[in-house]
C-alpha cells in the first residue's frame, strides 16, 4: 500500500509527460481553428465529423501503440483492414450472409494474422519490421486475388446498420432553414471508443498489460523478473492484429465498400499518431489516449489546412510533415533534458 | 573448429547463403518451368539499334534502383541500427529537381544534363543531412525521423514542380535511361556498377566499413575509441542521399518524366528487404554490402519469374510475401540452431558409428 503511494507522488512519468503535450498542442490548435477560422470549427459535428472519419484509424493506432509499448513494430496493418473490408463486402454480397458472420470473419482474419505474425517474431525470433512487411504484402496481394474491382455492400441489413447513428440534438446547430439539424455519431466511433477503455484498461490494471511494459523498456530484466518475454510479445501482435481485424469491419461501416486501395497508408498513419501521443518506437513508453489525440490532432491538421486557404494538393502532407517533425523534435529534447536532469540528481 | 579458420572465401560464402540460395532457387525453378527463361538474344528495338534483349537482362536492368539504394541502406542500417523509410520519397525529390533543372534551361545540352545531375545529388545529400540530423544529433530512432519525409516527400516533389508531371526529352535523357548508341548492354547496369566501384574503393582505402560497424555495434565503445557516432550516422544517410539521387536519375530517365505519386513507389520495403535476404541484421553492426545487392537481384528475379508465370501485377505481393516468409523462417536464429543441433548429432553418430 504505502510503495503504491510513494510512486503516485513521483513527479509525472515519461508517459504521462508526453501525453499532456500532446493534449496541450491539440487544444490550441482546435482552439485556434475555433478562434481564426470559425465556421464549421464551432460546430460539434465538425468534431464528430473527425471522430466518424477515423474511427478504424483509432482502433488501429491503439492495436500499433500496444504492439510498440511491447518494442515490436507491425506495419502489416493496413493491409489487414482492406483484406478484411474486401472479404467482408465479398461475403455479404452472397446468398444468406448475416452480419454476426462477418464480423466473425473480420475478427477472424485479423486473429490470423496477429497469430502468424505474433510465432514468427516471438517465438522464431524474426525481425518485426520483415513479418509484418510480408504480412502487408500478403495481405494486400490477397486483396487483389479476392477481387480486384471495388464492390459496395448490398445487403440491406448492411445498409441499415451503416444508417444507424447516434444523434445528439442539444449538441446540433441550426440549419439556413432555421430547422435543428442534431449533431451525428456513427456506430464505429462507439466500437473505437470501447477498444481504447478496454486496452486502456488491460495496459494499465491487468497483469499481461503491465508486462508489455516491461519487456518493451527492458527484455533482459523482464526475462530475470520472470515475465514470460515470448508470450507477452506474442500477445502484443495478437492485439494488433485482431484490433485490424475489428478495424477493417469498422472501415466497412463507414464506406460501405470494399476497394483494393482501401486503409492505404494506414499503418504509417498509425504509427504516426502513436508517436504524437507519446509512444516510442523503442518500447516501454505509451499510452492509448496519448495515440487517440495524436489521431485527432492529424485529422485536425488536415481539417485546418484546406480551411485556412491552402489549397494547392501539396501542402496538406507537407503541413502535416513539418508538424510531425515539430512533435518528434520536441519529445527528444524534452526526454533528453530529463535524462540529463535525472543523471545529475543521482 | 573448423568453420572459425576457413578461408576469407568460404567465410563470404557462408554469409551470402541466404541470397546465393534464393538466387539458386530461383534459377532452377525456372529451368524447370521454361528453359527458354534465361535465353539472352538480339533485338532491333523502336530506334533502330541492336541491343541484348531477354528476362536475365530485364532482371539486372529492372534491379538497378533497388541495388543502388540497397547499398546505401545497408549503410544506414549498420550505422544506426534503423531503416530509412523515405527513400523512395528523397528519390522522388531529387527526379524533380533532376527535372527542375533541366526544364529551366533553354536546351539540354551535356553541359546542363552534368549540372542537373550535380543538383540532384545535392538534394540527395541534403535530404540525407536531414535525416542523419534527426537521429545522430536527437537521437530519435531512424524510422521514426524518416517518417517526416517519408509524409511529406512526395507532395515536396509535386510542388517543386509546380503541380504538373513535366516530361524531358532529350537524346542524353534517353541514353541514362535505356541505351548509350553503339552499346548493347542497358546504361543502368554501368550506373550501378559504378557506384558499387566507388564503394569498393571507398572501403578499400578509408577505415569507415570499420567505423561503421563500431558505431552500429556499441556506441559508447566505438566513441571511447575516438570514433565521432555523430559524424558516422550523418555520413551513412548522406551516403543514402546520394543514392536515392542516382536511382531518381535512373527511374526519370526510364520514362523521361515524372510522376511524383507512383515513382519509386514502395521501393523502400524492397531496399529494406534486400539488405535483410543480404544476411544483414535489421539491428547494426556487420555489414556485407554484395548480400544486399545480390538480394536486390533476387527480388528482381522473383518478380520477373512471376511476371513470367502471367500473375498479373497487383497479386504479385502475396506471392513475394510468402518467399520472403519461408527465406526469413530458414535464416531465422531458431531454425538455424536446430540445423546446427541435427549437424552434431549426425557428427555424433557417424563418430559412434566409426568407433563400433
Amino acid at each position: 500500500m504505502n510503495g503504491k503511494k510513494t510512486l503516485r507522488r513521483e513527479p509525472l512519468t515519461d508517459n504521462a509527460l508526453l501525453m499532456v503535450i500532446a493534449v496541450c498542442i491539440f487544444t490550441a490548435m482546435y482552439a485556434a481553428a475555433m478562434l481564426f477560422l470559425g465556421g464549421g470549427f464551432l460546430r460539434v459535428q465538425q468534431f464528430f465529423n473527425i471522430l466518424n472519419d477515423n474511427a478504424a484509424l483509432i482502433i488501429v493506432a491503439c492495436g500499433l501503440t500496444v504492439v510498440m509499448i511491447g518494442g515490436g513494430i507491425d506495419i502489416s496493418v493496413g493491409g489487414v483492414i482492406a483484406l478484411v473490408a474486401m472479404v467482408c463486402t465479398v461475403y455479404m454480397n452472397t446468398e444468406g450472409a448475416s452480419i454476426p458472420v462477418a464480423v466473425l470473419i473480420a475478427v477472424g482474419i485479423g486473429l490470423a494474422f496477429g497469430v502468424v505474425q505474433g510465432t514468427l517474431v516471438s517465438y522464431l525470433g524474426i525481425q518485426p519490421f520483415i513479418v509484418s512487411l510480408a504480412g502487408m504484402f500478403f495481405a494486400r496481394g490477397m486483396t487483389t486475388i479476392v477481387s480486384v474491382n471495388p464492390q459496395k455492400v448490398a445487403l440491406p441489413a448492411f445498409k441499415q446498420l451503416m444508417a444507424t447513428k447516434l444523434e445528439f440534438p442539444f449538441l446540433g446547430y441550426y440549419g439556413k432553414k432555421g430547422n435543428l439539424i442534431p449533431a451525428r455519431l456513427e456506430l464505429g466511433v462507439v466500437v473505437a471508443l470501447t477498444v481504447l477503455v478496454v486496452m486502456a484498461f488491460v495496459l494499465r490494471k491487468t497483469r499481461l498489460g503491465r508486462n508489455f511494459y516491461a519487456v518493451g523498456g527492458n527484455p533482459n530484466s523482464a526475462l530475470m523478473l520472470g515475465i514470460n518475454v515470448r508470450f507477452a510479445k506474442f500477445c502484443t501482435y495478437v492485439i494488433s492484429g485482431t484490433l485490424a481485424g475489428i478495424a477493417g469491419f469498422v472501415l466497412l461501416m463507414h464506406t460501405g465498400a470494399g476497394n483494393a486501395t482501401n486503409a492505404s497508408g494506414a499503418e504509417m498513419n498509425a504509427i504516426a499518431s502513436s508517436i504524437i501521443g507519446g509512444t516510442l518506437l523503442s518500447g516501454g513508453v505509451g499510452n492509448v489516449f496519448g495515440t487517440f489525440v495524436g489521431v485527432l490532432t492529424l485529422a485536425t491538421i488536415k481539417a485546418i489546412v484546406p480551411a485556412s486557404g491552402l489549397t494547392e494538393p501539396w501542402w496538406q502532407s507537407i503541413t502535416t510533415g513539418a508538424m510531425l517533425c515539430l512533435f518528434i523534435l520536441m519529445q527528444s529534447v524534452v526526454l533528453g533534458m530529463r535524462g540529463k536532469g535525472k543523471r545529475q540528481k543521482q | 573448429m573448423k568453420k572459425q579458420t576457413g578461408s576469407g572465401f568460404g567465410n563470404a560464402l557462408r554469409q551470402l547463403t541466404v541470397p546465393l540460395v534464393a538466387i539458386a532457387i530461383l534459377i532452377v525453378f525456372n529451368l524447370i518451368r521454361d528453359p527458354a527463361f534465361f535465353s539472352v538474344t538480339t533485338t532491333v528495338n523502336n530506334t533502330g539499334r541492336t541491343v541484348l534483349a531477354g528476362n536475365l537482362i530485364s532482371i539486372i536492368n529492372g534491379a538497378s534502383e533497388l541495388a543502388i539504394l540497397a547499398m546505401g541502406m545497408t549503410l544506414v542500417t549498420a550505422a544506426s541500427g534503423g531503416q530509412d523509410i523515405a527513400v523512395g520519397a528523397t528519390a522522388a525529390v531529387c527526379g524533380s529537381v533532376f527535372v527542375k533543372v533541366l526544364s529551366s534551361g533553354a536546351s539540354i545540352t551535356g553541359l546542363s544534363i552534368l549540372i542537373a545531375v550535380v543538383a540532384c545529388i545535392a538534394a540527395g545529400m541534403l535530404c540525407g543531412l536531414f535525416n542523419g540530423t534527426l537521429v545522430s544529433v536527437f537521437k530519435i530512432q531512424p524510422m521514426i525521423a524518416t517518417l517526416i519525409l517519408f509524409t511529406c516527400g512526395r507532395s515536396i516533389a509535386y510542388w517543386i514542380n509546380g503541380g504538373a508531371t513535366p516530361t524531358v526529352s532529350s537524346p542524353i535523357v534517353t541514353a541514362i535511361g535505356s541505351f548509350i548508341p553503339g552499346v548493347p548492354v542497358p546504361t543502368p547496369i554501368f550506373i550501378v556498377i559504378f557506384v558499387g566501384l566507388c564503394f569498393g574503393l571507398l572501403f578499400r582505402f578509408t577505415s569507415i566499413r570499420l567505423y561503421m560497424q563500431s558505431v552500429g555495434i556499441n556506441q559508447r565503445a566505438a566513441r571511447l575509441n575516438g570514433i565521432n557516432p555523430v559524424v558516422i550516422k550523418m555520413l551513412a544517410f548522406v551516403l543514402l542521399g546520394v543514392c536515392c539521387a542516382f536511382s531518381g536519375v535512373i527511374s526519370v530517365s526510364r520514362l523521361s518524366l515524372i510522376n511524383h505519386e507512383t515513382i519509386l513507389l514502395e521501393i523502400e520495403m524492397d531496399a529494406i528487404l534486400a539488405v535483410a535476404i543480404g544476411g544483414n541484421s535489421l539491428g547494426g553492426g556487420k555489414f556485407r554490402m554484395a548480400g544486399s545487392v545480390l538480394g536486390a537481384y533476387a527480388i528482381q528475379a522473383l518478380t520477373t519469374t512471376l511476371y513470367a508465370m502471367k500473375v498479373p501485377s497487383t497479386d504479385i505481393k502475396a506471392y513475394k510475401a510468402v518467399v520472403i516468409i519461408l527465406l526469413v523462417v530458414l535464416g531465422s536464429p531458431v531454425v538455424k540452431k536446430a540445423f546446427a543441433n541435427l549437424k552434431l548429432k549426425w557428427a555424433q553418430r557417424s563418430a559412434k558409428g566409426a568407433e563400433a
